[in-house]
């Protein structure tokens, strides 16, 4: 409630070409990933239904981008990205992660198929760096040019059933054939049918200038909803998209997850593949699920999972009262006996434990364009 | 802009008490609930717990965060405002009608430790 902790944060974080813009409209700013960033503009639950039933505009600028291309750009992405884009057409793009030698993830990441050869990445803002030197460390035997790009694009986040019409009407940029997954360059921006919030939605990769003239664009319209990363956290949770620090870490390998189908063991090899062949091959000693208590109390990161004999048996990775179905749940890393669903698990929260049982992942179902 | 009641008493965490005889009714300011958004639990102690000030006596939940609630006075809770467990967002729509928690004083010099309205004015411009 301290509000003059904002000019502390100045100094240190990194602001987006749309940070002004924030700031005029009010918007509650924090740090997030190095950068500061609003987090609500009026309040989360009316920006997380606006996306729900109508759009809403992200800025997402803080996310990073590297291009990857040379002779040998496609062999290279094979050999640091879980997912397979061998033979890829030209516009697909894939869901996948980079792993460390014992299958940890590295960052989960977009891989956006430009040309042969030619591959565009798209990484968490809170990993840029260590990513970037990850990249450039495993470059070795391979003829490439890796062009660190965060610094050049802003980026728009246009989510929500009528994200189509806006971005065609407002912005006049042709998308309604974009299929899920694909994207298209127009003139020198690049524009997707993806998305975090398991809403239809595009996100819009340009020049600082051009995103600040479509930022003001979609305001103006009225249309758009500006929406903070406080409803990002929700509606990604929601639909059970992992939010790496919470569902994915260094410790946490994809298998543990639940998101093995993104890493294609039968590709010929990419790292972290031995490691996740073992895992499945022999089992995890923990496994992500979700969990839905009786009552309304909030499960957050980090709280305690308990069984039914009051032992700790996991931990709270994500949590918080669902906004689109009226219930408390979260997302839990447990010991594997303890994941089938049903399972009856309780998590500590403050001094009061709250019972539950394990659920599916994905409270909410997510209503993609395919 | 938050509102502000006169005649109750506040603390820096920003719960208020408003006494009448030998009990005190306690809940958070509007300016609390403003800064919180949305209130979607409240975490409550029951009837007959004891409170201390200066302690966490509960927690109340909005969708981005938890924050304890902080005890003005110490005392005996007689009353929980039961409206809240289904209904958290009256906190939104009138934080000083729908208090939180009655309380028994222990020992109302308490009450001198903390600020009146415009003292507590003062605080949240800080």
């Amino acid at each position: 409630m301290n509000k003059n902790t904002l000019t502390q944060y100045l100094s240190m974080e990194k602001k987006t070409c749309l940070y002004d813009r924030h700031v005029a409209l009010g918007a509650l700013m924090s740090p997030f990933g190095g950068f500061i960033m609003p987090i609500q503009y009026s309040n989360i639950t009316d920006e997380h239904n606006a996306v729900r039933q109508h759009c809403g505009v992200f800025d997402v600028s803080h996310m990073g981008e590297v291009r990857i291309t040379g002779p040998d750009a496609e062999k290279y992405v094979q050999h640091i990205f879980t997912n397979d884009v061998a033979g890829a057409p030209v516009g697909q793009i894939y869901y996948g992660m980079m792993l460390y030698p014992n299958g940890g993830t590295v960052d989960d990441l977009l891989v956006y198929k430009m040309g042969d050869n030619d591959f565009f990445l798209v990484i968490n803002a809170a990993n840029i760096d260590k990513d970037v030197a990850w990249m450039k460390e495993h470059t070795a035997g391979f003829d490439i040019k890796l062009d660190h790009q965060s610094d050049f694009y802003g980026q728009l986040a246009v989510q929500g059933p009528e994200a189509e019409t806006v971005v065609e009407e407002v912005l006049g940029i042709p998308c309604s054939e974009l299929k899920f997954y694909t994207a298209k360059v127009v003139c020198d921006i690049i524009i997707s049918r993806t998305g975090y919030t398991g809403e239809d939605g595009f996100e819009i990769y340009g020049s600082h200038e051009f995103t600040q003239k479509s930022w003001d664009k979609l305001i103006e319209s009225g249309r758009c909803k500006p929406c903070g990363l406080g409803c990002r956290d929700t509606l990604r949770f929601e639909v059970g998209l992992p939010l790496y620090g919470d569902e994915l870490s260094a410790e946490i390998s994809p298998v543990m997850a639940g998101l093995s189908m993104f890493c294609k063991l039968d590709k010929e090899e990419f790292i972290g593949k031995e490691a996740l062949v073992e895992q499945k091959a022999n089992g995890v000693a923990q496994k992500l699920v979700g969990i839905e208590l009786a009552d309304k109390a909030i499960p957050r990161h980090g709280y305690a999972v308990l069984n039914t004999e009051g032992e700790v048996v996991g931990e709270v990775t994500t949590g918080y009262h669902c906004l689109s179905v009226d219930k408390s749940v979260c997302m839990a890393l447990v010991k594997t006996e303890f994941a089938k669903l049903d399972t009856p698990l309780a998590v500590q929260i403050r001094k009061k434990v709250f019972e539950g049982k394990v659920v599916k992942k994905k409270f909410y179902d997510k209503h993609y364009h395919k | 802009m938050a509102k502000f009641e006169e005649g109750l008493r506040y603390s820096e965490s920003h719960e208020y008490i408003r006494v009448e005889g030998e009990y005190g009714y306690i809940g958070i300011s509007d300016y609390a609930q403003h800064a919180l958004g949305n209130v979607v639990y409240v975490d409550m102690p029951e009837v007959d717990d004891e409170v201390t000030a200066g302690e966490e006596f509960g927690a109340v939940e909005s969708v981005k965060a938890a924050s304890d609630l902080i005890s003005p006075v110490s005392g005996t809770v007689v009353e929980v405002n039961e409206a809240l467990e289904d209904t958290p967002e009256l906190l939104n729509e009138d934080a000083f009608a729908n208090w939180i928690i009655k309380v028994q004083l222990s020992d109302p010099s308490e009450l001198d430790n903390l600020m009146d309205v415009e003292a507590y004015k003062e605080h949240c411009k800080e």
